[in-house]
């Protein structure tokens, strides 16, 4: 019974850190992808070596961010891992399915502007709240 | 799927918070399973009779069975 409650109490302090870690690197993915986008305007007058550079780590760090989502999610606890793959199929159907369309409006010229990739990453960041928070409420 | 988690917990005396603790679960999924609206993984379920020296049986109970 003690072992268990070790492990349970281990459990319970690895969920956290594993959260915080997240929180860390996708700050981190956040700020070199502001130093890849705003930096070759801003700083270094598109420079080709840091612009290089400011990509590289920029993929780098986003490597880093899908790594520690994949341990934060197997570390989740098994109802909280099923909210989480639900919520992320439906951001991926969604995006698929709307992006596709989304792409298609420009081509059959329905819409004058070019599709931005922005407003994907929006739509499906909002679809996967939404189905977090649809999860959590069918659970509760 | 029924089961007698919350039963089991009154006569220990325990809060979801506890029991969630021994299972290595959260609150949230204790509360969950009580409420018959989540069905746990056969790992959990054994990690639930080992807790209460009982059965999985003893616990669970298929809705078509009973």
């Amino acid at each position: 019974m003690n072992k268990q409650k070790t492990d349970s109490n281990a459990w319970a302090a690895s969920t956290a850190r594993n959260t915080v870690r997240l929180g860390y690197w996708t700050l981190a993915w956040l700020a070199t992808s502001a130093v890849a986008a705003f930096g070759p305007k801003l700083v270094w007058d598109f420079a080709t070596l840091p612009t290089i550079l400011s990509v590289l780590a920029n993929l780098a760090v986003g490597f880093g961010m899908i790594l520690a989502t994949r341990r934060h999610l197997r570390g989740l606890d098994e109802m909280h891992q099923k909210i989480f793959l639900d919520a992320g199929a439906l951001s991926l159907g969604v995006g698929l399915v709307c992006g596709l369309g989304y792409e298609l409006l420009e081509d059959i010229r329905l819409i004058a502007f070019e599709p931005k990739i922005s407003h994907l990453v929006i739509l499906m960041c909002l679809t996967f709240l939404a189905g977090m928070i649809a999860g959590h409420r069918k659970y509760r | 799927m029924k089961n007698r988690l919350k039963v089991l917990r009154a006569e220990r005396d325990w809060t979801q918070a506890r029991l969630a603790t021994e299972l290595a679960v959260s609150r949230q999924t204790v509360n969950a399973i009580e409420k018959g609206k989540f069905d746990p993984s056969l790992p959990l379920a054994f990690r639930a009779a080992r807790l209460f020296e009982l059965t999985i049986e003893d616990i669970f109970q298929d809705d078509v069975v009973s």
